[in-house]
């Protein structure tokens, strides 16, 4: 097993770790957004922010990681990302912060009154604009539209095109509509943990819509790769495991759906997650061998192989320290969901 | 209109003078909680535990705008400087992974650290802390390496086209510059945390609002950081000397520049204070100490110092930045290191006395040096950076080669100072509403046990 086939197995895990947690978060900050007036949207609100909380920090070191892994042992592949998709993941950085000005205003927050929920509903935009520009960015690397010259190997770009385009749009529109299916499912939970059954039902409308909009979106993207230039429609169809996947993808989305509908909560939950692990992984597996499809391999992109082992041998040695780290923090958390008024003023 | 090599660069320094402010305090803060709440096990004093839960709550802002501006960080070394990436990512990745792990750590120990204080018992919740403050430093030790492969690259070998062959990435973050770096940074942020938190209490104390036990708690909130700030600082100086002389090694250039010392020459003098003049080469205003300089870069009175002159104009950083934030960095480290000596043999003194508090003036003194020790960080930042221009890795690429091709850099250079001015502003409302207005403690209202 080549050590640069391992590594990029980790920056897709990593990828679905930052889609599983991190989505959720920009999700949750969807549904504050779109919670409306009233004490019940203020309850959603309020659930929204405990239930991200402990774990808010934490989930941005997923993708430090994918980022990290890129350019530690993929570097001519981070460089051409970055070089092309400058305008992408900038717009995706923005959304970062600006999350995180809403994160930190909301919880720490000033009392509540018109100035603060109207500067809250501008920082909320924002959780919408991340989950939008990474799947752009995402759609456009596997577009495999970019080009480099002969002679420098520097990308050759207009800097726009590569991600203004209908296929990656698709994903954009998919990945938002994902994360917060995700979020949804997730408060649900919470809500029940919390016993009110109003929120409970206002979330599984809200978990119904969005599981049936991110089926439109799927629908999309797959009209639109097969409208797109180049042969990436011809990769998706031609290997028979593709097929395979399309069709597993779509059996866990009906019954994911079919759960939410019977009230099965926590089933639900079990399946988006799957479903999602089964999109954003499969993206990775879809294009392999290619880090930038018809451009750059993983193995073309591969630092030298000193750096790959060092690399891996940094990842196992912290694994060993983290994995368990992050299991207990779950646990701390999670076994036993906070009374409401715990985190607010934490005195 | 501002070209795009400097926009990058002036994004990129923004960025990081942003970030650095956060990363110190969530270096720092871990260790003043933990020997709060430490002190509380051990004593059974209430306040001690008080204390410990409002540091947490400050400290949890700031790590949050930490995390979000690291964040940034990742992203703009490639958005800004793909280049250098290419060629550095895989020599100094380990680093930044092992930074990643530390930082990850971290978040989680903070998470059960500032959200457990009734889900975990009392012991555990300490060990939390004392995590968080462990992978704090670590997570700051690892990235400073990767910065110090910068001024002195290592661990890898080139051929004769100038392509990298070989590649020793535990050789590469072993570099000769990383051992002082390393000290010097997670020296320098404990002195300006230690600093900024006992100006905070000092102004609570000289306010004179406070009651007996609220006087109480601001003392003791007042002791423990000063002991860390005033050890540090006093340490920091010797630091600086190794550190110093490291660069005259390795970066002579860049000590010429930080010295303004254009003149190449045996038994220099130390020049303190004074405006360099790049058109005509001198330095000009200084005090002049015989002989200091090549005591300090040598520890010989005539060893030679080499000056700027020895090297071609288009090798020189910016004499005069480098110069001036050098002077400003040591001005401040001085200020800090003689007032918490000060502050240091008074409260040994006066150990024994249990309602001592530290006189007006000293009070006065260390409201004075707040902010002294975040202006030391930013300025000794701008002294290793700027000082380390032309290249972005000394001697073998230089910055205006890394830069991304992505024309109109204006624009995001543009945007996100605005946002940084934003979260500047918020973080600084929260605090004030937070730290400040809890740490006014009325007479009669809650008061502390």
């Amino acid at each position: 097993m080549s050590p640069e086939l391992v590594l990029a197995g980790i920056m897709w895990v990593a990828l679905v770790g930052y889609a599983l947690t991190g989505g959720a978060d920009f999700g949750g900050g969807v549904w504050d957004l779109l919670a409306g007036r009233g004490a019940r949207a203020e309850r959603l609100r309020k659930l929204v922010e405990q239930a991200i909380a402990p774990i808010w920090e934490a989930n941005h070191v997923w993708l430090i990681l994918v980022i990290v892994l890129l350019f530690a042992c993929f570097p001519s592949g981070f460089s051409a990302i970055t070089t092309v998709l400058h305008i992408p993941l900038t717009a995706m950085l923005i959304g970062i912060v600006l999350r995180g000005c809403a994160f930190v205003f909301r919880h720490y927050g000033i009392q509540s009154d018109a100035a603060s929920d109207r500067w809250s509903r501008t920082f909320a935009i924002s959780s919408a604009v991340t989950p939008l520009f990474l799947g752009m960015s995402l759609g456009a690397v596997a577009s495999g539209r970019f080009a480099f010259d002969p002679e420098t190997g520097r990308p050759v770009t207009d800097f726009v095109s590569e991600w203004a385009a209908p296929f990656p749009l698709a994903v954009g529109g998919l990945v938002l509509a994902l994360f917060s299916y995700l979020a949804a499912v997730y408060l649900i939970l919470e809500a029940r943990a919390q016993d009110d059954d109003e929120l409970v039902d206002m979330l599984r409308t809200r978990a119904l819509v969005s599981g049936v909009v991110v089926a439109g979106f799927a629908a999309l993207g797959l009209v639109t790769a097969w409208q797109a230039p180049g042969p990436m429609f011809a990769r998706l169809v031609d290997a028979p495991w593709s097929i395979g996947l399309q069709v597993v993808i779509g059996l866990t989305a009906t019954a994911a759906l079919a759960a939410l509908w019977t009230r099965r909560y926590a089933a639900a939950r079990g399946l988006v997650m799957a479903q999602v692990t089964l999109i954003v992984g499969g993206f990775g597996v879809g294009q392999f061998p290619w880090l930038i499809p018809e451009s750059i391999t993983f193995a073309d992109a591969a630092a030298p192989d000193a750096v790959l082992w060092a690399v891996l041998g940094a990842l196992g040695a912290g694994a060993v320290l983290l994995v368990p780290a992050f299991w207990w923090l779950y646990r701390v958390f999670k076994a036993s969901p906070a009374a409401p008024a715990a985190t607010r003023d934490g005195e | 209109m501002m070209d795009d090599l400097l926009a990058a660069r002036s994004q990129m320094a923004m960025s990081l003078g942003f970030h650095i402010v956060f990363a110190c305090v969530g270096m720092a803060m871990p260790l003043l909680m933990v020997i709060a709440e430490a002190l509380h096990l051990r004593t059974g004093k209430a306040q001690y535990l008080e204390l410990a839960r409002r540091w947490s709550k400050g400290t949890a802002v700031l790590f949050a705008v930490g995390a979000v501006s690291g964040t940034v960080l990742s992203f703009e070394l490639g958005l800004l400087w793909p280049t250098f990436m290419e060629y550095a990512g895989p020599i100094v990745g380990m680093p930044f992974s092992l930074e990643g792990f530390a930082f990850f750590l971290e978040a989680i120990f903070l998470g059960v650290y500032l959200y457990g204080w009734d889900r975990v018992s009392p012991r555990l919740h300490l060990a939390a802390g004392a995590g968080v403050a462990v992978c704090g430093v670590l997570s700051a030790v690892f990235v400073v390496t990767a910065n110090a492969w910068m001024n002195t690259p290592a661990g890898f070998t080139t051929n004769a086209a100038g392509e990298v062959v070989d590649v020793r990435p535990f050789e590469a973050m072993m570099n000769p510059a990383a051992p002082t770096q390393v000290v010097h940074m997670v020296l320098a942020a404990f002195v300006a945390v230690g600093f900024a938190v006992a100006a905070i209490h000092a102004w609570v104390l000289l306010r004179g609002k406070a009651d007996a036990a609220a006087a109480a708690f601001h003392r003791k909130a007042l002791t423990i950081a000063m002991s860390v700030g005033a050890v540090t600082a006093l340490l920091q100086p010797i630091s600086g000397d190794l550190s110093a002389k490291m660069v005259a090694e390795y970066q002579p250039v860049k000590l010429a520049a930080m010295e303004g010392h254009f003149e190449t020459e045996r038994g220099a003098a130390l020049r303190i204070g004074g405006w360099p003049d790049e058109e005509t080469r001198e330095t000009s205003w200084s005090i002049e100490v015989p002989y200091l300089l090549s005591v300090l870069a040598f520890a010989d009175p005539h060893a030679e110092v080499v000056g700027l002159n020895a090297y071609p104009e288009e090798d020189w950083p910016p004499v005069a930045v480098t110069h001036i934030a050098f002077q400003i960095m040591v001005g401040c480290g001085m200020a800090l290191m003689g007032v918490g000596l000060v502050w240091g043999v008074l409260t040994w003194r006066r150990r024994r006395e249990a309602d001592w508090s530290p006189p007006r003036w000293l009070l006065w003194a260390i409201v004075a040096c707040g902010p002294l020790g975040f202006v030391a960080v930013e300025a000794g930042w701008t002294v290793t950076e700027v000082g380390r221009q032309p290249w972005v890795v000394h001697g073998i690429m230089r910055t205006e080669d890394a830069v991304t091709p992505m024309p109109g850099l204006q624009v995001p250079f543009l945007v996100f100072t605005v946002l940084y001015v934003f979260l500047s502003v918020i973080v600084v409302v929260l605090l004030k509403r937070f730290v400040f207005s809890s740490f006014e403690l009325a007479t009669g209202e809650e008061a502390p046990r």
